[in-house]
C-alpha cells in the first residue's frame, strides 16, 4: 500500500502520512457501510486519491518525481483494477537500495519501508540508539529527494548490478541477525525472518534471477541450522559438534532445488557458490564425511568472483581442514600481512584454533586473548574464554 | 528535470610524475575525450570548464576577528584536487549517473550534486 502511494506522491513522507489517512477514514466509513469486499483495495484508492490531492495543493512548492501516474480519480472499488502491488514493492525495494544510499541506510530503509519495522525495531536490530537510527533514516529520505532518485525499477543492463546492491543489503541483515554481532544471544530471530521475507519477496518478484535464487538458498539452508548452534545451556556449539538430525530437513531440500537452479547459470556468481558451499554442509551427515575439497574449491572460485578478505578467511578454515592446521595457518598468514581484517575477531580466533591444534600453546593463547579483545558476542565470548581455560597456564 | 554539478577529481601529483615526452600526448587524448563526451551527451550539457591547478588558486577566509585573510592553494588539502566541472541537466540521479560516468576522470572520479533551487 505504500509503495502503490509512493509511486503517486514520489515522496515518502507525504506516502506515510495518506496511507495513515486511508487508515483513519476506514476507521470512520467501515463501521457504518462494513467491510469492503476487498479492503485493500479500498485502503489503497483512498490513499492514492488523498495523494492525489495533496499533490494537487502542492504542486508549486514540492518537487515531484516525474514517474507518478497522474490517474483520473478513481471510483471507491470493489473489485479493483489496481498496477501490480508486486510492480510497486520491487520499485520500493530498488529505491530503498539505490547505490547512492550508504550500506546501512540501504538497510534501514528495507527494514523500515518493506518490513513495516518501526524505527526502534530498527534500532534495536543494529543496537544504535532510536535518535541515530531516526536521524539515518531521515537523511535517506532527505537524499531520496533531493537528489532525485528515481521511483523505479532499473532497466535490463543496470538490473545486474542494482539486483546485486539489494542481495548484498539482504544479505548484511540476514549475517547479522544469524551471528549478532554484539548482545546475549548467539542469533537474533527477527532480523533472520525479516531477511527472509525479503529474500522470499525478491524471488517471487524476481524468479527467473540465479543470484536471487541463490541468496534465498544461502539463507535457507544457513538458517535451516538454527535449532543446534547452541546447546540446552545456551552455548556455542561448532558446526563439527551439531547434532545433525536436528536440522531442518524440509528447509534442506527446499535450499539445495534452490541452489541446482542458482548454479545452472555460468561462471556462477558469489551468491550461488556460497549458497554451494552450505549445501555440502547441509547434505553430509558429519563434519568428517563432508566433502570439504570440493570446498575449497567452490572457495578459490569464489575468491576470484568476490575478493574479500573474509572469504579468504573462510577458506583458510576449510584449508585447515583438507590440509592441515600447517596449510591453513600460511592461508591465513597472508591475510594477517594485509592487515585487511585487523580488528575482525574471527581472524583471531580462527589463528588461535590452528595455533591451538598445532600445540603451541602460549602463541594460541595470546591469539584467542586478542580474539576475546574483539569479540561482542557474549555466546562467543564464553566459547573463547573456555577454550583459553582448557589451555592452562 | 534537475540541475547537477559534475564535479571532477583528479590526483594532481599522477599527472606531474608523467614525464614530458608523454605529457603532451597525454593532453590531446583528454582533450579528445572531451569533445567526444561533450558531443554525446550535448543536450544534457549546461556548461562547463577546465580548472587551472590548485597552484593557481588562492582561498579567502574570516579570521575570529572578523578580517579577510588570504592564502595561497586551495581551501582544503585533499588528495584530489578539483580539476574541473561539468554543469548538466538529467531527469533524476539515475540519468545523471549516466551522463556523469562518461566524463573523463583518470587519476581520480566525479561528484555529482544537486543544484539547490530555492522557491
Amino acid at each position: 500500500m505504500l509503495a502503490a502511494t509512493i509511486r503517486v506522491t514520489g515522496d515518502i513522507d507525504v506516502a506515510e502520512e495518506c496511507v495513515q489517512d486511508a487508515f483513519a477514514r476506514a476507521l470512520v466509513a467501515w463501521p457504518k457501510s462494513g467491510i469492503p469486499m476487498k479492503a485493500g483495495a479500498w485502503l489503497t484508492t483512498v490513499a492514492r486519491r488523498r495523494a492525489i490531492d495533496t499533490l494537487r495543493r502542492q504542486t508549486s512548492q514540492r518537487r515531484v518525481m516525474t514517474n507518478f501516474i497522474d490517474a483520473p480519480e478513481p471510483e471507491l472499488p470493489v473489485d479493483g483494477d489496481l498496477p501490480s502491488v508486486a510492480d510497486d514493492r520491487l520499485r520500493l525495494i530498488f529505491t530503498c537500495c539505490h547505490p547512492a544510499l550508504s550500506p546501512e541506510t540501504q538497510v534501514a530503509l528495507s527494514l523500515r519501508l518493506l518490513c513495516g519495522l518501526s524505527t526502534s525495531e530498527v534500532a534495536r536490530a543494529f543496537l544504535v540508539s532510536e535518535s541515530t537510527m531516526a536521524a539515518r533514516v531521515t537523511r535517506g529520505k532527505k537524499k531520496i529527494s533531493t537528489s532525485h532518485i528515481p521511483y523505479r525499477v532499473p532497466g535490463t543492463n543496470e538490473l545486474p548490478a542494482r539486483v546485486d546492491a539489494v542481495l548484498s543489503a539482504i544479505h548484511l541483515v540476514f549475517t547479522t541477525g544469524h551471528t549478532a554481532p554484539s548482545g546475549s544471544d548467539l542469533m537474533r530471530r527477527d532480523l533472520v525472518e525479516r531477511a527472509l521475507d525479503l529474500a522470499r519477496l525478491l524471488r517471487k518478484l524476481l524468479p527467473d534471477d540465479a543470484e536471487v535464487a541463490g541468496l534465498l538458498a544461502l539463507i535457507i539452508l544457513t538458517d535451516a541450522r538454527r535449532r543446534t548452534r547452541t546447546n540446552s545451556e545456551g552455548a556455542l556449539l561448532l558446526l563439527s559438534e551439531q547434532d545433525r538430525s536436528l536440522w531442518d530437513r524440509d528447509a534442506i531440500e527446499e535450499g539445495e532445488a534452490l541452489v541446482r537452479e542458482a548454479l545452472r547459470v555460468r561462471p556462477a556468481r558469489r551468491f550461488a557458490l556460497m549458497a554451494a558451499i552450505a549445501a555440502l554442509h547441509a547434505e553430509a551427515r558429519s563434519w568428517e564425511e563432508t566433502k570439504w575439497s570440493e570446498i575449497v574449491a567452490i572457495y578459490d572460485a569464489l575468491l576470484i568472483e568476490w575478493p574479500s578478505p573474509v572469504v579468504a578467511l573462510n577458506r583458510s578454515v576449510a584449508v585447515g581442514v583438507v590440509d592441515g592446521p600447517e596449510a591453513g595457518l600460511a592461508a591465513l598468514s597472508e591475510l594477517t600481512n594485509d592487515g585487511q581484517l585487523l580488528g575482525y575477531n574471527y581472524l583471531a580466533s580462527t589463528r588461535a584454533d590452528f595455533l591451538r591444534r598445532l600445540g603451541r600453546s602460549d602463541e594460541a593463547r595470546a591469539a584467542y586473548e586478542e580474539a576475546l579483545e574483539l569479540s561482542e558476542n557474549y555466546v562467543e565470548r564464553a566459547f573463547l574464554t573456555s577454550r583459553l581455560n582448557e589451555l592452562g597456564d | 528535470m534537475s540541475e547537477y554539478l559534475v564535479l571532477i577529481y583528479s590526483d594532481e601529483a599522477s599527472w606531474e610524475n608523467v614525464d614530458p615526452a608523454s605529457a603532451g600526448e597525454m593532453m590531446g587524448k583528454m582533450t579528445e575525450e572531451h569533445r567526444v563526451f561533450g558531443e554525446t551527451n550535448g543536450a544534457a550539457l549546461r556548461g562547463g570548464n577546465a580548472l587551472q591547478p590548485t597552484s593557481s588558486a588562492t582561498s579567502l577566509r574570516r579570521d575570529a576577528t572578523g578580517k579577510l585573510v588570504v592564502t595561497d592553494g586551495a581551501f582544503a588539502e585533499t588528495k584530489e584536487a578539483l580539476g574541473g566541472y561539468y554543469l548538466i541537466e538529467a531527469a533524476d540521479l539515475d540519468e545523471a549517473i549516466a551522463v556523469a560516468s562518461q566524463v573523463p576522470a583518470p587519476y581520480g572520479g566525479v561528484e555529482v550534486r544537486p543544484i539547490r533551487v530555492f522557491d
